[in-house]
């Protein structure tokens, strides 16, 4: 299920981090599979989050794949899923002051 | 290797073997961590720790680089690795910080040991602009050229740096310590606000000595350094600094990292009794190992020579005639040129901070240019300032329309040096994972509502500093305006302070009432500037005196009116 139709069920959460190697902003996406798109994040209802969360931490420190793992909450604008948070808003496009820059660019 | 060499730039310290042996071991040894990180062989928080030393942070978007420009001086070649490893590694830009160094915002961990490896090549690195350690000294950004300089801080910031350099007692210190010296009779390091503040003087004899401030700070406690030490003779100095830093390690708190500063320790210890507890421990370390040769501060200040001047006389036709010419060019000249020691030479500053800018940024063809400009026309060095500014030192009077004329087609002309266009931001949480609010684009609404430089210039000198969190990187409780950005329940809001002042007469700005929004601040900051220019007693009163004199009531009835 994707991050927009998810999201309508409720309050959700996203779970985030930065690949080790470059610090690139990744998020967990279906399979367990990581991303860099926050369109293609999986979203888990708040009451599981914490579940998903614990094994994909450990699998991906374990593997040296990210570090700085967490859940963020994320709710729903004009139809579309958006982290709750400025903080995660600019994590996931890139800085405000600089639209060249970030996954917004790409 | 490409090194400078020893003696082709004026004012830049050459390293030695010794210097360069050592950045090139840490490079290697840091080549290793980092392959032992990706390896699995440390975990992160292993090398957490590791990577911050080599001055290496985690931000929001990837890797944070901070590079080390001691005492804020740098050669021209220096410039243009910088701006080489900004194209090749990062983004192409830069962003000049409040500490006079610089950041790169884009950076790989994988790529952290060959942008180390080329650093070194140019006599650079990133060691001390992280961990708990004392950090780079910072200085006068006019030292060597200003007028009214007594004594050049760049000498006794060189020796500080190869002092504290793997120090074992300092390299794992309560909290981080930063240091500041001013040699001249105006405060332009902001000394009063660091953990130990240097004033360098000369005595009646004309020897150097200095009187000791300790524990200024801003962040979450703000506090105005306390003078500790009227006189500290230049053979003591290194002994002195010892001192008080054995004090801070024996007693700082190491259990609560909100209270770890060297400011906390002054503050609750008490003046008396810390100073007492300094006194003891100088007196016990004073003697022939902790004595300043004097011979090594010679050695130290050759590498400071004053460059070739020219014997010119101290007026300049050819700047009086385009002074008359050029309207924008003698306001620049009126703004951001200062006073040369040397007749016929100007002390000229580049502002970073053009009309809707982002304060401190600069793209790599920019500092390409600055890197010419400097060995054109400034014996090849430049200095950055703890106003994210950068300074050309040593230019001849009859260069300056030229000059000004380069930087002003790249955007690098704003003639707004101290004025209200004059910025500090720290990055905020555009970049930054501490903040709670977007610094930047405060800045840039305010710059541009300001851009007009004679309107600017009719204000006079105001510093606004704006912060994105508590952390104060953005030194915004000394700010004539302070802006502090918060977060209340998802929305950004800012916090306006105002008094606050950087110099010698160090002052922590009050809270002028309830936060604000973004767009609200911005039209709070004019309003401001209103109530001041219509009670002001006339046009050489500053806006700081001018609050001092009528009070806050007039400023908050202005904003809060409508509340």
């Amino acid at each position: 299920m994707s991050a927009k139709d998810r999201s309508k069920e409720g309050s959700m959460k996203a779970i985030t981090a930065n690949r080790l190697r470059d610090g690139e902003v990744v998020f967990l996406g279906e399979g367990g599979v990581w991303v860099e798109s926050f369109a293609e994040a999986a979203l888990f209802p708040r009451a599981e989050a914490d579940g998903v969360l614990a094994p994909a931490k450990e699998k991906a420190e374990r593997e040296q794949f990210a570090v700085d793992i967490y859940a963020f909450e994320v709710v729903e604008q004009d139809g579309v899923p958006v982290p709750a948070t400025m903080r995660e808003r600019i994590r996931t496009a890139g800085p405000t002051v600089r639209l060249d820059l970030g996954k917004q660019a790409a | 290797m490409n090194h400078i060499a020893p003696g082709a730039r004026a004012g830049i310290y050459h390293y030695d073997e010794i210097d360069r042996q050592f950045v090139a071991e840490r490079v290697e040894q840091f080549r290793k961590q980092v392959d032992r990180r990706l390896s699995g062989e440390l975990t992160e928080e292993e090398f957490k720790p590791i990577r911050l030393m080599n001055g290496l942070y985690l931000q929001l978007h990837a890797y944070m680089l901070r590079i080390a420009v001691p005492y804020g001086v740098m050669s021209a070649t220096q410039l243009r690795k910088l701006s080489a490893i900004g194209r090749r590694y990062d983004r192409g830009y830069g962003h000049f910080t409040t500490r006079q160094n610089l950041q790169y915002n884009w950076i790989k961990l994988e790529d952290t040991p060959a942008i180390l490896h080329e650093l070194a090549e140019v006599d650079m690195h990133a060691l001390q602009t992280s961990g708990n350690c004392v950090r780079n000294v910072t200085t006068d950004p006019f030292v060597g050229a200003a007028k009214d300089e007594v004594v050049d801080g760049r000498v006794y910031a060189e020796i500080l740096r190869q002092w504290t350099t793997m120090h074992p007692e300092f390299t794992y210190l309560p909290r981080k310590f930063k240091i500041a010296i001013s040699g001249a009779e105006s405060d332009r390091a902001a000394v009063r606000i660091h953990d130990v503040g240097l004033l360098a003087r000369r005595n009646d004899k004309g020897e150097p000595g200095f009187s000791f401030y300790v524990g200024g700070g801003l962040g979450r406690s703000p506090f105005v350094g306390k003078l500790v030490r009227e006189w500290v003779a230049q053979e003591d100095f290194v002994a002195y600094l010892e001192a008080i830093l054995r004090v801070y390690n024996q007693y700082g708190r190491r259990d609560n990292i909100y209270k770890a500063r060297i400011k906390i320790l002054v503050h609750e210890l008490g003046l008396e009794k810390f100073t007492q507890e300094v006194e003891e421990e100088f007196a016990r370390l004073r003697g022939p190992k902790y004595r300043l040769d004097p011979e090594i501060v010679e050695g130290v200040r050759q590498h400071f020579a004053p460059p070739p001047f020219e014997e010119l006389p101290d007026h300049s036709e050819a700047l009086e005639r385009a002074k008359a010419a050029d309207p924008a060019f003698a306001n620049w000249l009126a703004v951001n040129v200062a006073e040369h020691k040397a007749p016929g030479y100007a002390i000229a500053t580049i502002s970073l901070k053009p009309a809707g800018g982002i304060p401190g940024d600069a793209t790599c063809d920019q500092m390409d240019l600055v890197a010419d400009l400097a060995e054109r026309y400034s014996f090849g060095e430049l200095r950055v300032t703890h106003v994210q500014n950068l300074v050309l030192a040593h230019v001849k009077k009859d260069d300056l329309y030229d000059l000004w004329k380069r930087l002003d087609a790249a955007e690098l002309g704003s003639a707004n040096a101290g004025l209200i266009g004059d910025i500090i931001a720290c990055p905020g949480l555009d970049y930054c994972a501490l903040a709670n609010a977007r610094s930047i684009p405060l800045a840039q609404a305010i710059s541009a509502r300001f851009a007009d430089p004679l309107r600017q210039r009719t204000i006079g000198e105001l510093g606004i500093k704006i912060s994105g969190c508590i952390n104060a990187c953005g030194h915004h409780h000394v700010g004539a305006i302070g802006i502090l950005g918060v977060d209340k329940k998802g929305t950004e809001y800012y916090q306006i302070t105002v008094g606050g002042d950087p110099t010698l007469t160090t002052a922590i700005g009050d809270i002028l009432g309830p936060a604000v929004t973004e767009t609200e601040a911005v039209d709070a900051i004019e309003a401001i500037v209103d109530v001041y220019l219509a009670n002001r007693s006339d046009e050489s009163e500053r806006f700081i005196d001018t609050l001092k004199r009528v009070g806050h009531a007039p400023f908050k009835e202005r904003i809060y009116a409508a509340d």
